[in-house]
């Protein structure tokens, strides 16, 4: 095996120079819980490995401008333990906690799970329904960019040569605000979702919704935000008919493929039940916010 | 290029040791430091039997390059006894008959430990839920979930009397 250049930056601009300076192909490394996997079977094969996690901004959760910051090289298992975060976000702090075992959530990241750029990913329906940005690095500067801007297919990314996500901002929190996250595995832990679905909703002092993000996993090539499921949902206070228009939207939208997890026929009608179940829920969390 | 040169902590412990960037931290365990309580099992996260404590977080050392060590304290199997006496965890285990292969064990002792350091009296739910990383084929893993949950009770009275 060729020797592998390994490096472990203390700031955001050493990082950028290391991956800048890299000769051939160049990996960021944060909780290496996929990375690590694709060395050993050989799908990934880096000259160099730059290690995100010796950056102190990378690590950690903090306010941010009235809503928070996630560090991208912060363990799950960081996030799940943070009481802030889990009462203003309870959907992207449980779409966290699914990810991967004990052992797992100790080291996986939500970059990670990001710029892995599976379909099934579970974090990242919760985090475009949140309306997450991540803040990317390179050598062009900053930028911020939405959540939803990174996979752009299977395994692919919009990321350029050089750039990796700093840390991910969560917008402030309105009162009477809430998500949730379900996703759909054939048993209770440990899995890849057959079907993940985030629901984010604003509602006003009466109950009545004002603001509404829908965004399913495991359906399409990349996580799918599904404005026309989020419309049925304005104006409304969740009655029955509205459940109903809303599952008919997201099974609309819906583009799965059939494989070992399950089939189109199957997801999509499981897209729209655990639709229907995440904004219950997201629903009766902001009404209990009151 | 040279190896890497990682000076780290294992079970309290300075230690130092080489390695190629390649390497996982259960590579440089097992092949380098002759700690060979930590097994390999998958080598991709699933099985859980590599599981070592990296600055009080359980994580499978396979998912961790071994020069990703330096200046951590690692925690693995060789030091839950102390001496000759067992942890309670391992007591329990052999009076439960909580193993028969015994491949899976050491992993499933430091998942315990690290649970017990976080959530000392855990319900049999939180334990099932904790451990759902460390696969056995041999228990069923309800010997497994008894004897952590008595051994919990052995901590807290051992605690107690101290």
């Amino acid at each position: 095996m060729a020797t592998i250049t390994y490096s472990a930056p203390r700031s955001v601009d050493e990082a950028v120079h290391a991956l800048r300076g890299a000769n051939g192909a160049a990996r960021v490394l944060a909780g290496g819980t996929d990375l690590l996997v694709q060395l050993r079977s050989g799908r990934a094969k880096p000259e160099v490995i730059v290690d995100i996690k010796r950056i102190p901004r990378l690590i950690g959760v903090r306010a941010h401008g009235g809503g928070h910051a996630i560090g991208a090289a912060t363990p799950c298992a960081v996030i799940g333990e943070d009481p802030d975060l889990q009462k203003a976000w309870p959907g992207v702090v449980e779409a966290t906690r699914l990810i991967g075992s004990t052992q797992v959530q100790g080291r996986a990241t939500l970059a990670g799970n990001l710029c892995n750029a599976s379909p099934a990913a579970d974090s990242v329906p919760a985090m475009i329904a949140a309306q997450a940005t991540c803040v990317v690095a390179g050598p062009g500067g900053l930028r911020e960019v939405p959540v939803e801007a990174i996979a752009t297919g299977p395994g692919q990314t919009s990321l350029s040569r050089g750039e990796f996500i700093v840390e991910f901002h969560l917008p402030r929190r309105p009162p009477y605000a809430a998500d949730a996250y379900l996703r759909f595995i054939p048993r209770t832990e440990m899995d890849i979702a057959v079907v993940g679905a985030a629901a984010n909703v604003t509602l006003d002092a009466k109950g009545v919704c004002r603001e509404a993000r829908i965004v399913l996993g495991a359906v399409a090539p990349t996580a799918l935000l599904v404005p026309e499921a989020a419309a049925v949902l304005i104006g409304r206070r969740l009655e029955d008919d509205a459940l109903s228009q809303l599952d008919a939207a997201v099974r609309r939208a819906c583009r799965p493929i059939s494989d070992k997890r399950g089939t189109i026929e199957f997801r999509t009608r499981v897209a729209g039940v655990l639709a229907r179940r995440a904004a219950s829920i997201a629903f009766q969390r902001a009404r209990d916010r009151a | 290029m040279s190896k890497h040169h990682v000076s780290t902590t294992i079970n309290g412990e300075p230690v130092e040791f080489l390695c190629e960037t390649q390497h996982s931290l259960l590579d440089a365990l097992r092949d380098e430091l002759q700690l060979t309580g930590s097994k390999e099992g998958c080598s991709s996260g699933d099985c859980g039997a590599c599981s070592v404590i990296v600055d009080g977080r359980l994580v499978c050392s396979c998912l961790m390059l071994a020069v990703e060590a330096e200046g951590r304290q690692v925690d693995t199997i060789e030091g839950l006894a102390h001496g000759d006496r067992l942890h309670p965890l391992q007591q329990r285990f052999l009076e439960a008959a909580a193993l028969q292969c015994g491949f899976c064990t050491p992993g499933l002792l430091v998942a315990a430990k690290a649970l017990l350091d976080r959530n000392p009296q855990p319900t049999e739910t939180e334990a099932r839920y904790w451990l759902a990383g460390n696969l056995c084929r041999c228990t069923g893993y309800d010997k497994v979930i008894r004897a952590v949950l008595a051994a919990a009770t052995d901590v807290q009275e051992g605690a107690r009397k101290a």
